[in-house]
């Protein structure tokens, strides 16, 4: 992580005399940036102020001569405490008054020195090795009896996300969902991610996989073709889903239906609703979907490309399943933990036309994960926000036409 | 009645170089700063009645006649300077003895907090100005500031020959104020145009700074002030005030002038 910051407290009369103004315009002329924290402006004359200033820089030698240049004109580092920490009681049981994350980047301080804190994700709390050099997110149920948890809040600093660089939709970093705004701006402005991230993944740089979370209306709208393009040109890396949305893919390559409707014809066809039972059948008895696709059953689609392309699958099974497919991981901790292990490296997430998966990836991306949600149901992203995951930009349109959309900006012949 | 804090210059001289305008090689006329001293005396006893306490001039400390900095007394309390140069470090315990004997509560600073007393602490009844940077440490101004329930406006000084707030800045008994900007950041520059209306304000012209203008002492309607200031004497006559100018080119070799001279009791 490439922020630095320390915590100053400046007092006295400090508005009158623009010692405060000055203070600021110090670091904000110097490279820094700062947040105002704790300001109170005295009501009399005789009533001092006092403000916190957290002060943020790029490197530490920068911190160091911005907190050189402040002190003379009274501006006090904090002194900062430790975290605490205490003893994990049991397997799966957390200490009283753990600490409960966000999923913003976070520091704890130890021994004196801040460290961040890996594989940041909401709601979790934070374990530190014994040797005090790693801190890491922990979900509640992983957690061994004896492990160190970190307690309280003292000793444990968010950082508020910086706005990137990029002057794209991404820029924003917030929810903005509404049916009634253009869109072609913002599928351009992640297709243009995604061409980059492709190129940045070819270069094998860090954060630069794209996740598609997807629900099966994927296919039922007609999204399948452009899915599968975008699959094996390379541009999806990994492929959160559920039992449906595959078995509905293997069924539109089998017998051309999507949940019995013909994806052609565009109308349900006689006995169709079986089909994708017939389907699952079919490949329980193949015994994996690799096997469908390697032995030529399953030659077409979303599964197909993924296998070929070696794109990673998490299939979480759900209560109405039928089946299910070989491979959907029906423990939904199970489930949870195989994907929290493919987050890392993440770099753009797109959750689409999937209110469970969506909702559930969300929680599993750290806010610096550009994230887009895209749902015919405004109720989707604004229920993705209101879980937390304020990052994801909300698109209110039909699955196929979306990735149709970024398909057609990407390259792919219509 | 006002009476000041004095101290016969027997010992003063340049011994060190603490100030730009210190200079060891710029010998001290003794004798003639001896009869510029008595002269600004004679000026406070006879022409403006006021009552001089004096305090016994120690040998090896030159700058002891510089009672302005030997803190700043509000009522009966006294706080006692914690000076920045090691050089006038030795002259606290004496200051301190005075305050002492003379039944003042005193009040000591934090250690490692400097403080050069009504040098770097000056303003009007209901608030006052604290200069900060040169010698005074800001910190000290929140601590003062709620000790005697007073708004304590920090003004940097960013000019090493007006080290001093007093060298730069003079609040009289009006309401009015003398001052060289150039002597403040432009932060300072805006905090003090805000607080004291335009007309109530002489920017004194930078030869009349070099001298000390700023560094007056306002005893009601009088203003005992260096010589050879006539703009400021000028503005001083019309906003109402008599004028007292006197020569004390000597002690100026050293940085300090009227007001450097003596610490306001009442």
């Amino acid at each position: 992580m490439s922020h630095y910051q320390e915590s100053v407290y400046l007092q006295g009369h400090i508005i009158d005399s623009l010692v405060l103004a000055k203070v600021l315009d110090l670091i904000l002329m110097m490279g820094g940036t700062f947040d105002l924290e704790d300001v109170h402006i005295g009501k009399t004359r005789a009533e001092p102020s006092h403000a916190r200033i957290r002060i943020r820089t790029a490197s530490r030698m920068l911190l160091d001569d911005i907190l050189r240049k402040i002190q003379p004109h009274g501006a006090s580092i904090e002194r900062e405490a430790d975290c605490r920490t205490d003893r994990a009681p049991a397997d799966g049981v957390l200490p009283d008054d753990f600490y409960a994350t966000t999923h913003l980047p976070t520091q704890i301080r130890l021994n004196g020195r801040w460290l961040d804190v890996d594989r940041i994700e909401m709601d979790l709390a934070i374990t530190v090795n014994e040797a005090g050099s790693v801190a890491q997110a922990v979900p509640m149920g992983e957690v061994r009896q004896g492990d160190q948890i970190v307690v309280g809040r003292e000793g444990v600093r968010v950082i508020p996300l910086q706005r990137p660089q990029e002057r794209d939709v991404f820029g924003f970093m917030e929810s903005q969902v509404s049916a009634e705004r253009p869109h072609g701006h913002i599928i351009a402005d992640i297709a243009a991610r995604m061409r980059q991230l492709k190129e940045r993944r070819s270069q094998r740089q860090t954060d630069s996989h794209v996740l598609l979370s997807g629900g099966p209306a994927i296919i039922h709208a007609g999204g399948r073709e452009a899915l599968t393009w975008l699959i094996e040109q390379g541009f999806i890396h990994i492929l959160f889903c559920g039992n449906a949305l595959a078995a509905h893919d293997m069924e539109a390559d089998l017998f051309g239906t999507s949940l019995g409707y013909g994806l052609t014809a565009g109308r349900a066809v006689p006995h169709g609703h079986e089909h994708h039972l017939r389907t699952i059948n079919r490949i329980r008895s193949i015994g994996s979907i690799e096997a469908a696709v390697t032995s030529g059953v399953i030659k077409q689609g979303v599964m197909a490309a993924c296998i070929r392309q070696g794109v990673p699958m998490v299939i979480s099974g759900t209560i109405r399943d039928d089946g299910p497919l070989p491979g959907v991981i029906t423990d939904s901790i199970q489930a949870q933990r195989a994907m929290r292990a493919l987050i890392p490296d993440i770099g753009l997430a797109l959750l689409v036309a999937s209110t469970l998966h969506s909702v559930a990836t969300g929680n599993l991306l750290p806010a610096t994960v550009p994230t887009v949600c895209v749902d015919v149901n405004p109720s989707v992203p604004t229920k993705l926000a209101d879980r937390g995951s304020f990052q994801a930009v909300g698109l209110v349109m039909d699955a196929a036409s979306f990735l149709s959309e970024l398909a057609r900006l990407l390259g792919r012949s219509t | 009645m006002s009476r000041l804090l004095v101290c016969p210059p027997e010992f003063f001289g340049i011994e060190y170089e603490i100030n730009p305008w210190m200079r060891l090689t710029n010998r001290v006329d003794h004798g003639r700063a001896v009869r510029q001293w008595h002269e600004l005396m004679r000026v406070f006893e006879q022409d403006l009645g006021v009552v001089l306490e004096r305090m016994t001039p120690i040998p090896g400390l030159p700058d002891l006649v510089f009672t302005a900095n030997a803190g700043i007394v509000v009522g009966r309390t006294a706080v006692v300077s914690r000076f920045r140069y090691p050089e006038r470090q030795r002259e606290e315990a004496h200051f301190e003895n005075w305050f002492r004997k003379h039944g003042y509560e005193v009040m000591t600073g934090e250690a490692g907090i400097h403080f050069e007393g009504a040098g770097d602490l000056l303003g009007f009844p209901e608030y006052w100005f604290g200069g900060y940077r040169q010698r005074s440490d800001i910190r000290v101004f929140p601590i003062l500031s709620e000790h005697f329930h007073r708004e304590i406006i920090p003004l940097e000084l960013v000019d090493s020959r007006f080290y001093h707030l007093d060298t730069c800045f003079c609040p009289l008994s009006g309401g009015e104020l003398l001052y060289f900007p150039a002597a403040f950041d432009s932060y300072g520059q805006t905090a003090i145009a805000e607080r004291v209306p335009d007309k109530l304000r002489l920017t004194v012209p930078e030869d009349e700074a070099l001298k000390f203008a700023c560094n007056a002492v306002c005893v009601g309607k009088h203003v005992v002030l260096p010589a050879g200031c006539p703009t400021t004497q000028a503005w001083l006559r019309i906003r109402g005030y008599e004028t007292h100018p006197v020569q004390l080119d000597e002690f100026m070799r050293s940085g300090g002038s009227a007001k450097c001279l003596t610490l306001a009791l009442d």
